[in-house]
């Protein structure tokens, strides 16, 4: 990535010919579907609706790495022990070359990092449910990093350069999420009463706020038409429900497990899935804070931030030591 | 809340394997070149994709100017006698 020198803001009200030439440019790019980099002049609203994507995204990735790790020490072997080290690691790195491509946009990390402390930045609402049994890392790894990957894929062709390739990444990378997650719920399905019984009740309270990941039905989803418009979203939040729900309808029977929604069927006419009404009340009340464990999560990162001061502290003191004896 | 660090922005550049380039991975942040390589070494190598890496400060990098981008790289535009495929009256010829 280019060293990156934000565009100022316009000068002046009326757009000058610079302006309206730039303005073509990035029209063209978007007609031929090729992509912006940092450096190229862009909308204000492009930039601003990308910034807070992204950001978002990085945040729920450092989230997200909280369930999963608040399971580690109880994991049933070491080997899964190992495997939920190298996933929480993941959510990490996701989190960290997501805010590398915001930052591109010109919003700095500190500035992104004090947005998600103190609560003005939003992070996906699956987080803000509780991982109550170990059969929740199953039903996290197959339907959450599942909608997650439904959702991602096609943001590896989003028009914007930096947010593109760490999203190529990331779905290298996601897909070993998904299947331990599905081997989880696997391994239980093929065990006792109890332990059946234990994954089926994960998959019971993770359905729902899975398939409400895709966000809002397409026709309460303002900005929806926009970011296709731009390129950033491929498909709208319908459609890419509706790919995730036909796909999961089928892997759960290798589980020999049941999905919790009575009316879910494929219409041959319509050539769609239909599903139960989801509740996006819940929805909308866990996106403005008032989840089951919204709170805890972000006083956990508040916390783990305070406990990592010394750390950067003694970082930042060694380097401008170093930094002295080599003038001296 | 939390203190500025305004640690430097480091480019990372993986060589995936010998015989290849280092090629342009992303970006991380650190106090100083060493631990920009091994942040880099646990943030852009974690399955084994890299030999080699090289970290060097975003701001120490020297780009092209984007708006110039149109007349900076004009030359070769028009040339296509600079590609073997403008070449088409020997095809066919065995070996050429």
């Amino acid at each position: 990535m280019a060293p990156t020198t934000p565009q100022e803001p316009g000068l002046s009200a009326v757009p000058s010919y610079e302006e309206e030439q730039s303005k073509a440019r990035f029209d063209a790019l978007i007609d031929q579907d090729s992509r912006v980099e940092p450096r190229d002049w862009m909308p204000e609203p492009y930039r601003k609706t990308l910034t807070r994507q992204v950001s978002q995204h990085a945040h729920s990735e450092i989230i997200g790495m909280q369930p999963e790790a608040n399971w580690i020490t109880r994991a049933p072997s070491l080997k899964r022990k190992s495997i939920l080290m190298a996933k929480v690691q993941d959510e990490a790195g996701h989190g960290l070359y997501l805010y590398s491509a915001a930052e591109t946009l010109g919003t700095s990390r500190d500035e992104l990092n004090e947005q998600l402390l103190t609560g003005r930045a939003k992070y996906s609402s699956i987080f803000n449910y509780p991982a109550r049994s170990w059969a929740d890392m199953g039903a996290i790894g197959w339907l959450v990093d599942g909608a997650a990957i439904a959702n991602q894929v096609p943001l590896c062709r989003a028009s914007y350069g930096p947010y593109g390739r760490a999203m190529v990444r990331i779905c290298k990378e996601e897909s070993f999420h998904q299947r331990q997650g599905f081997e989880i719920l696997l391994s239980l399905s093929r065990g006792t009463e109890v332990q059946k019984k234990m994954a089926q009740d994960a998959i019971n309270r993770f359905y729902e706020p899975s398939l409400m990941m895709f966000g809002p039905p397409d026709d309460q989803s303002p900005n929806s038409q926009q970011s296709m418009a731009w390129n950033i979203k491929r498909f709208s939040n319908d459609e890419l429900r509706q790919r995730f729900v036909g796909m999961i309808a089928e892997q759960v029977k290798v589980l020999g497990m049941t999905l919790p929604d009575p009316e879910l069927h494929y219409d041959e006419e319509k050539k769609q899935w239909i599903h139960k009404d989801l509740n996006w009340d819940e929805f909308m009340a866990v996106i403005k804070g008032n989840g089951p464990v919204n709170s805890q999560r972000l006083e956990r990162r508040r916390e783990a931030h305070r406990e990592g001061a010394w750390v950067r502290e003694a970082a930042s003191a060694y380097a401008a030591k170093q930094a002295q004896s080599e003038v001296a | 809340m939390s203190q500025s660090n305004n640690w430097p922005l480091w480019e990372v550049f993986v060589r995936s394997s010998r015989g290849l380039s280092h090629v342009h991975a992303g970006s991380l942040h650190a106090p100083d070149e060493q631990m920009a390589v091994r942040n880099a070494r646990d943030l852009y190598t974690r399955r084994n994709e890299g030999v080699s890496l090289w970290v060097v400060k975003s701001s120490d990098i020297i780009s092209s100017d984007p708006d110039e981008k149109d007349s900076f790289f004009e030359s070769p535009q028009g040339k296509d006698y600079r590609h073997a495929t403008y070449y088409k009256a020997s095809e066919g010829v065995k070996h050429l």
